[in-house]
Order: structure tokens, then sequence, then C-alpha cells
């Protein structure tokens, strides 16, 4: 055995890292999706901290990049539909803005499967939690967030 | 060119038409060229320059500068007209209250960069065809202009005027070979690991001195978030690497489609941070997701943060589609 394996330190020992996830869920779809995936029973990872907002435009990169400096290890934003937005257009603008922040936080290194957008609606409970198991499994992966943490949040 | 300027600039003065000009004026050495606003021809004829080093753009003082009384008269260089047109289709600046009289430039210098080809003491400075003639307290120096030119000036997008009332001299033309995002592109084709890499080796030299939000034309709001005590981040030098990447990746994205990428955040910026580079890898994946856009260009195109396509690209393809792997 190596000389500095984690077993031999005793790191081994510690518990399997699990994430923090935060998901930013839209109130009129992936809210209620979440909800759906609970009264039918489906479960998925305890990891999945939600955070509700009116509408996926409510948004903003700074919200995003504040979930990782505070801890996340993944951040995932789920609205409507495109097209199926309850205010009409919210998603649309959601989905430029986001496709501009995560094509940055790529060229600044970060890594590009810690973020995610999906869309899912009211009806698509089983959607829902395949889609956090499955981003939880990604992010897991991954292991820590280490590039955009904040040190002073470090835990 | 300068005499032409004043000349011009007193004339609308004594004629009425405008109650100030916004210019450049002579600092306490002739590379510390400074915005200056002269309110009659004495100040003009004494303090008025127009000279290699007049890099700065005027345009955002005409945020404030506009809403004054009475009309105000500004020079611009082409890249300058770019934010000025910007900022009047933001509704930031009444057209009616500035007069605009666009000025020709071929590129603008860089003491700094003066200063690393050994020219100091500098006393006086003139440019012609493309050669700088510098008086320096150890005598004369001659370099070319394409040597000591500023960061921005490397990478001209155009000659030709945006939105002017008058123009002085000749109306040059779109460059041709502008390779702007040539910069972006070598940094892209990095490894996640060697971007966040050269990344931390920029930004971790910020000293959040704002002096980049503060020059910016786009950077117009009355309180900007960074200003915002219960931010956390107001004033204050970052704490970590978060803070740094927190202001930079926000200070580029709230100018993300507005930015008319004229340079100035690099130009002013006392730790050399290329700031270009968010700022054009965010003009350059606009372009590519929703087609070619410049900010300042025309005033009826809505910027691409505000619009959409019900085709757009999602995010996720998107960042794949990015050129990297
Ligand atoms: S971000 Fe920089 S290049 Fe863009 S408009 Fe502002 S100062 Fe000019
Ligand atoms: S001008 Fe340079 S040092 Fe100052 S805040 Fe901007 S990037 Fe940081
Ligand atoms: S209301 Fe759900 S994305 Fe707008």
């Amino acid at each position: 055995m190596p000389m500095n394996s984690p077993e031999k330190n005793g790191v081994g020992k510690e518990e399997a890292f699990r994430p923090k996830i935060v998901a930013f869920c839209c109130n009129w779809c992936s809210y209620a999706g979440a909800d759906l995936a609970g009264t039918s029973r489906l479960s998925y990872p305890a990891e999945v901290k939600i955070i509700r907002v009116p509408c996926s435009c409510r948004v903003n990169p700074t919200f995003i990049l504040r979930a990782f400096g505070r801890g996340a290890d993944g951040v995932i934003l789920c609205g409507c539909h495109p097209g199926d937005c309850h205010y009409t257009t919210g998603n649309y603008y959601t989905r430029r803005r986001m496709t501009l922040l995560f094509s940055m936080l790529d060229y600044l290194g970060i890594e590009r499967e810690r973020t995610r957008v999906e869309w899912v609606s009211a009806a698509e409970g089983a959607k829902f939690a395949e889609t956090m198991r499955d981003f939880v499994a990604t992010v897991t992966a991954l292991g820590k967030n280490r590039r955009l943490e904040d040190l002073r949040c470090r835990n | 060119m300068q005499e032409l300027m004043k000349a011009r600039a007193a004339a609308l003065l004594s004629e009425g038409k405008v109650n100030r000009v916004l210019g450049w004026a002579a600092g306490e050495f002739v590379y510390d060229v400074t915005p200056t606003v002269f309110e009659s021809r004495e100040e003009l004829e004494r303090d008025f320059v127009y000279s290699p080093f007049c890099g700065a753009n005027l345009s955002k003082y005409l945020v404030k500068e506009a809403r004054k009384e009475g009309k105000i008269l500004v020079f611009l260089k082409p890249c300058d007209s770019f934010s000025f047109a910007q900022l009047v289709k933001e509704h930031r600046i009444p057209r009616e209250k500035v007069y605009a009289v666009g000025v020709e430039c071929y590129g603008k210098t860089d003491a700094t960069a003066l200063r690393s080809l050994g020219i100091t003491g500098i006393v006086g400075a003139a440019e012609q065809y493309g050669a700088l003639t510098l008086n320096t307290l150890n005598g004369e120096r001659r370099v070319t202009v394409a040597e000591a030119m500023l960061e921005k000036c490397k990478s001209c997008k155009t000659k030709e005027h945006r939105l002017c009332d008058e123009l002085l001299g000749e109306e040059g033309e779109p460059v041709s070979d502008c390779s702007r995002f040539e910069e972006v592109e070598k940094v892209e084709a990095m490894t996640p690991e060697e971007r966040f890499a050269f990344f931390r080796g920029e930004l971790s030299r910020c000293i959040r001195c704002n002096a980049c939000r503060d020059v910016c034309p786009a950077c117009t709001c009355e309180t900007c978030v960074f200003d915002n005590p219960a931010s956390g981040i107001a004033q204050k030098a970052a704490a970590d690497p978060f803070e740094e990447n927190l202001y930079h990746i926000i200070r580029a994205f709230h100018v993300a489609g507005r930015c008319t990428d004229c340079g100035e955040c690099t130009r002013v910026c006392p730790q050399r941070i290329p700031l270009h580079l968010l700022n054009r890898k965010f003009i350059k994946d606009i372009n590519e997701f929703y087609g070619p856009y410049q900010a300042g260009d025309d005033p009826e195109t809505p910027s691409p943060l505000t619009d959409w396509k019900p085709d757009d690209v999602e995010p996720g393809s998107a960042v794949r589609k990015g050129g990297r792997a």
C-alpha cells in the first residue's frame, strides 16, 4: 500500500463525498414537478436543495456564483419548457443569459459539468427525479468544487 | 488637427451653438492627458490638447454633462463614437443636448509602452503619417505609432465614425484585418486546467480599484451592485479567488451585449489586467450563437440579451459548441 494512500491516513474511513447541489426551480413548472415526484413517491437524491423562484429568469448570474461561493458543488436551473413560460418569454431570456454565463465559466477553466439548465414541466415528476439523479452523479464524480469556492465558506 | 479642433470649438462657442466643450487637457505631464470641460475661448486656448496621448474616451462624461443647461460639444474618435451611439440608444444621453464632432485617429500612444522602449522624460509628442516624434529631456526620439500603441488600438475595428454631427478631417474606413478575437481563441485552445491557471495569474493581480468599471461607457448605473454595502464585495479588495472571479464575471456580464469593445477598461487598469479577454469572449460568443452584433453600430437592433429566438442554442450544447472538446 503506498505511503500516503487515503486508507492509511484514515481519510478513507470518512464518509463518501456527498456533493451539495442547489437547484433553482421555477414555481410554475419544475417546482411543481418536484412536488409531483414527491407525491408519486419517486425518490431523488437528498443532496439537492431546491430554491423556488417565480420564473427561471428571476435567476441572475450572481445567484449562480453566490451558490458556488457558499459551498455548492453543482448548480442546476430548472424552468418551464421554451414556449411554456408562465410569463410567456422569461425562459428565453434565461436561456441566453445562462448560455453566456456557462460559456464564460468554462472559459475561466471552471468545470462545465457543474452547471446545467434543464426544462421540466409540472407533469414531468419522473423527468425531475431522473435529472436530479443524473446531475448528482455527475457532480459526485467531479468531486468538490475547488475552483469557484469561497475559502471563507469552506466546509 | 489640434489647432483645427480648437478653432472649430471656439467658433461654435462664440456663435452660441454650444455652451461648453468636452475635450482633453494636458495634465502635469504631456502623457497625462485629462478629459476636461471648457467653458470659454480662453480656457480652450490655454489648455486644450489633441495629442497622441488622447486615448481617453469622452462619451461617458456626457451622461452627467448633457443633463446640465445648454448644449455641449464633444470630440469623438471613431471608437468613441460607438460608445456615444450606444449610450444614446440606451437613452442615457439626450441626443439633442450634444453636438458631436468626429475626429480622425490612427492609433493612440501608450506612455507605459514608450517607457519599456526606454523612452522617458517626455515633454512633447507629435504624430505624422504613422511616425511619432518625441521630445524628451534627453533629446529627440522617433518611433512608429505601431510600436507604442495602446492595447485597444492594436485591434482597432474601424476608422469610420458612428453618430456625429460633423466631421473634422477625413472619414476613415473599417479595418479589414482586425484580429481582435485571436487572443480569445488562444485561451480557448488551452485545457481547462491551463485556462484556470492563466486567469488566476491575471485576475489575482486585481486590487479592486474599480477603475475598469468607472471608466466604462457601458457602466452607467446610478448605483452599482459593487457599491452596495450589503453585497459584501463593495469597495474592497478581493478576499479570495472567489471574489476576484465574482467581480470580473459580473462586471463583464453586466456589459455583455452593450460593450462596444472600446478598450477603455484594459487601458486604465493599473495592474495591466487584460480585461478585453473577458469582454471579447462574450462578444465572440454572442456573434457565434446569435449572429454578428456590434454594440453602438445602429440604433435599432435590440441588444442580444434583451432579445431571443425560439430556436436559440441550449446552454449545455452551446458550451460544447464554443470551439472546445
Ligand atoms: S467593458 Fe471595457 S471595452 Fe467594453 S465598453 Fe466598457 S470600457 Fe469599453
Ligand atoms: S482596473 Fe484593474 S485593478 Fe482596478 S478593479 Fe479593474 S481589473 Fe482590478
Ligand atoms: S414561469 Fe417557469 S420559466 Fe418562466
